[in-house]
């Protein structure tokens, strides 16, 4: 489980997120949604232990963020950020490899080797595995990011907008990975996406949040009507029930 | 373009043959001016007694190229991982400058006469405790705060450096002739004469400082990633990065106390073994940048001393061509 208690973050005057009580239960796919600015990146990273939040108490599996070793921790939890440059030319093997530091200290075994190999496959970049970064398409590189924090293979995954830079059958390719990952290999995912009917097809929760506070936390179907998406977006919003999910539909 | 994504990328295995091959290049141009260093043009027959006095004086010149090599690349290299930028330098943060502020203030004081009489180990302990005292200081207290920022810390480096910098000036500015001049014989780096007692302590420490580096390799590998990916894998991300900047000021001390300030040898030879080394890991990167850097300076010494008879110019000409590298360098990537 992850557990926030009374998280706030501020900046001198100005409080981006907070205060934020909030449990999200292990398993299944959590989705953070919100308008720009609402505070979903911010509660990531805080959670992921990149940000140190104002005040307030952070635990991921049991494990204090503030007090656990980083060592602990990194075989618990993973973060991946919306933006990734590296300065150093990486293959995506090598790039994949890292995501095994926390257990091998930079030593792989067979074991690990194993991992990194399972981590490519799953994300289907077996073909590219040799490939440098720089030589990849936008999209792939995006896959490659979440193939490390897979190969980290830790409990509970974090990622920050992994939809970024997909084209259509990506995202759906992406994200029908992550409930995969969720599915069959037990994880614990938590992703900030901005695509509501995304969430909404693919999550098992959606905690959404406006101006640093959270507002809604239920299923899909909870939080999928007119009224609620309105109050959370700020715009007008239809949801249409006539599908296999329902759909948000406000592009005009 | 589409041909070159749809190769197929070389395989794992037939990298290292390369690397290996690479390695063995360097280390045969490194050998082959080492001894070329030794033995050219030595007065008396080989083997006679000048010979071997001859070749005794030029071990203590070859040792601390190769020592001096070993710093600035090295530290280059440590620098831009810690820092996860391949383009400030060492002397950018200011050290270079704390040396010559240092030495110009001894002249200032006490006359050009301080400088020889104050010469030995004790004077290298003290310079080398100031410097290392001095970045501990800085980093520690800019960096590992709670609103410490890699950013502002290497902000305010530059700035210390350029103060230190107008200071020496506004101190040289008021020196006699002669003291000037024997105080700026001082600060241009030479690599032919320099102090053979400080030398086995020299390598003492460059050898204490590179077994600590060795053992971190992997690590370092992480840290190159920055800031949120070493946090993500679980790496003590403050204290390693404050880690690394005291082992290069460490390392940076050892070789501007040996033959005074360079400014973008490391770079050079930093720049040159990402590009040649045909890896980014460190354990690769890192003795190759140093066999780079020792075949650098040992066949520019080597070329000089014996077919231009020049031998104290190589400082300069090394900054030279280091300095036209770095703004090609910028002036291509076209941003910091």
């Amino acid at each position: 489980m992850i557990s926030l208690t009374d998280v706030t973050m501020t900046y001198g005057d100005l409080t981006v997120l907070g205060p934020v009580t909030l449990d999200i239960p292990a398993g299944g796919v959590t989705a953070l949604v919100g308008p720009n600015g609402a505070g979903k990146s911010t509660l990531l990273t805080i959670v992921g232990r990149l940000t140190t939040p104002t005040t307030g108490r952070v635990s991921v599996g049991g494990h204090d963020v503030s007090t656990t070793p980083g060592r602990t921790l990194a075989k618990t939890v993973s973060i991946l950020r919306q933006e990734n440059h590296f300065v150093t030319r990486l293959t995506v093997r090598e790039l994949v490899g890292f995501g095994r530091f926390p257990h091998s200290q930079g030593r792989l075994n067979a074991d690990d080797h194993a991992k990194v190999d399972e981590a490519i496959a799953f994300l289907d970049l077996t073909e590219l595995s040799g490939r440098y970064l720089d030589q990849l398409s936008g999209g792939q590189r995006q896959r490659a990011y979440v193939a490390m924090v897979l190969a980290q293979d830790t409990d509970y995954i974090l990622l920050d907008e992994p939809l970024n830079n997909l084209d259509m059958k990506h995202a759906v390719a992406m994200m029908g990975q992550l409930r995969r990952a969720a599915d069959e290999l037990g994880k614990t995912i938590v992703i900030v996406v901005h695509d509501i009917n995304f969430a909404a097809a693919y999550a098992d929760r959606i905690v959404a949040l406006a101006d640093g506070r959270v507002v809604h936390v239920g299923s899909p179907g909870d939080l999928m009507t007119s009224d609620t998406l309105e109050e959370v977006f700020g715009t007008p919003v239809e949801v249409r029930r006539d599908g296999p999910y329902p759909l948000a539909v406000y592009y005009r | 373009m589409a041909e070159v994504l749809t190769r197929p990328a070389p395989a794992r295995a037939l990298r290292r043959p390369r690397i290996v091959a690479r390695f063995g290049i360097l280390a045969l141009i490194v050998v082959a001016a080492a001894v070329g260093v030794l033995t050219w043009n030595v007065p008396g027959e080989p083997g006679s007694r000048a010979f071997w006095l001859a070749v005794n004086l030029r071990v203590v010149s070859v040792a601390t190229i190769a020592l001096v090599a070993c710093c600035q690349a090295v530290a280059t290299v440590l620098f831009h991982t810690a820092t996860a930028n391949r383009i400030l330098t060492p002397s950018i943060m200011g050290f270079d400058a704390l040396y010559v502020v240092m030495q110009t203030a001894l002249v200032f004081f006490f006359g050009s006469s301080a400088l020889s009489a104050t010469d030995g180990l004790l004077k290298v302990v003290v310079q080398s405790v100031l410097m290392v005292g001095f970045a501990t200081l800085l980093y520690g207290w800019l960096f590992a705060g709670r609103r410490g920022n890699l950013h502002i810390m290497l902000l305010v480096g530059v700035v210390l450096g350029v103060g230190f910098g107008s200071l020496s000036t506004v101190m040289q500015r008021l020196l006699t002739p002669s003291d000037f001049d024997v105080l700026s014989a001082r600060l241009f780096g030479n690599l032919s004469n320099s102090d053979a007692e400080y030398l086995p302590w020299g390598a003492l420490v460059v050898a204490v400082v590179l077994v600590i580096v060795w053992r971190a390799r992997h690590r370092l590998d992480v840290l190159a990633l920055g800031r949120e990916a070493s946090v993500n894998l679980g790496l003590a991300y403050r204290r390693e990065v404050v880690g690394m900047l005291v082992l290069v000021a460490v390392l940076i001390s050892v070789s501007t106390t040996m033959v005074g300030p360079m400014t973008f040898f490391g770079f050079l030879v930093a720049t040159l073994a990402y590009q040649l080394a045909g890896s980014a890991q460190h354990r690769v990167v890192l003795p190759f940048a140093v066999l780079l850097g020792m075949a650098t300076l040992l066949g520019g010494y080597f070329v000089l001393r014996h077919v231009f008879y020049a031998a104290g110019m190589l400082s300069i000409i090394i900054e030279f061509v280091g300095g036209v590298f770095f703004l090609v360098y910028l002036l291509r990537k076209g941003s910091l």
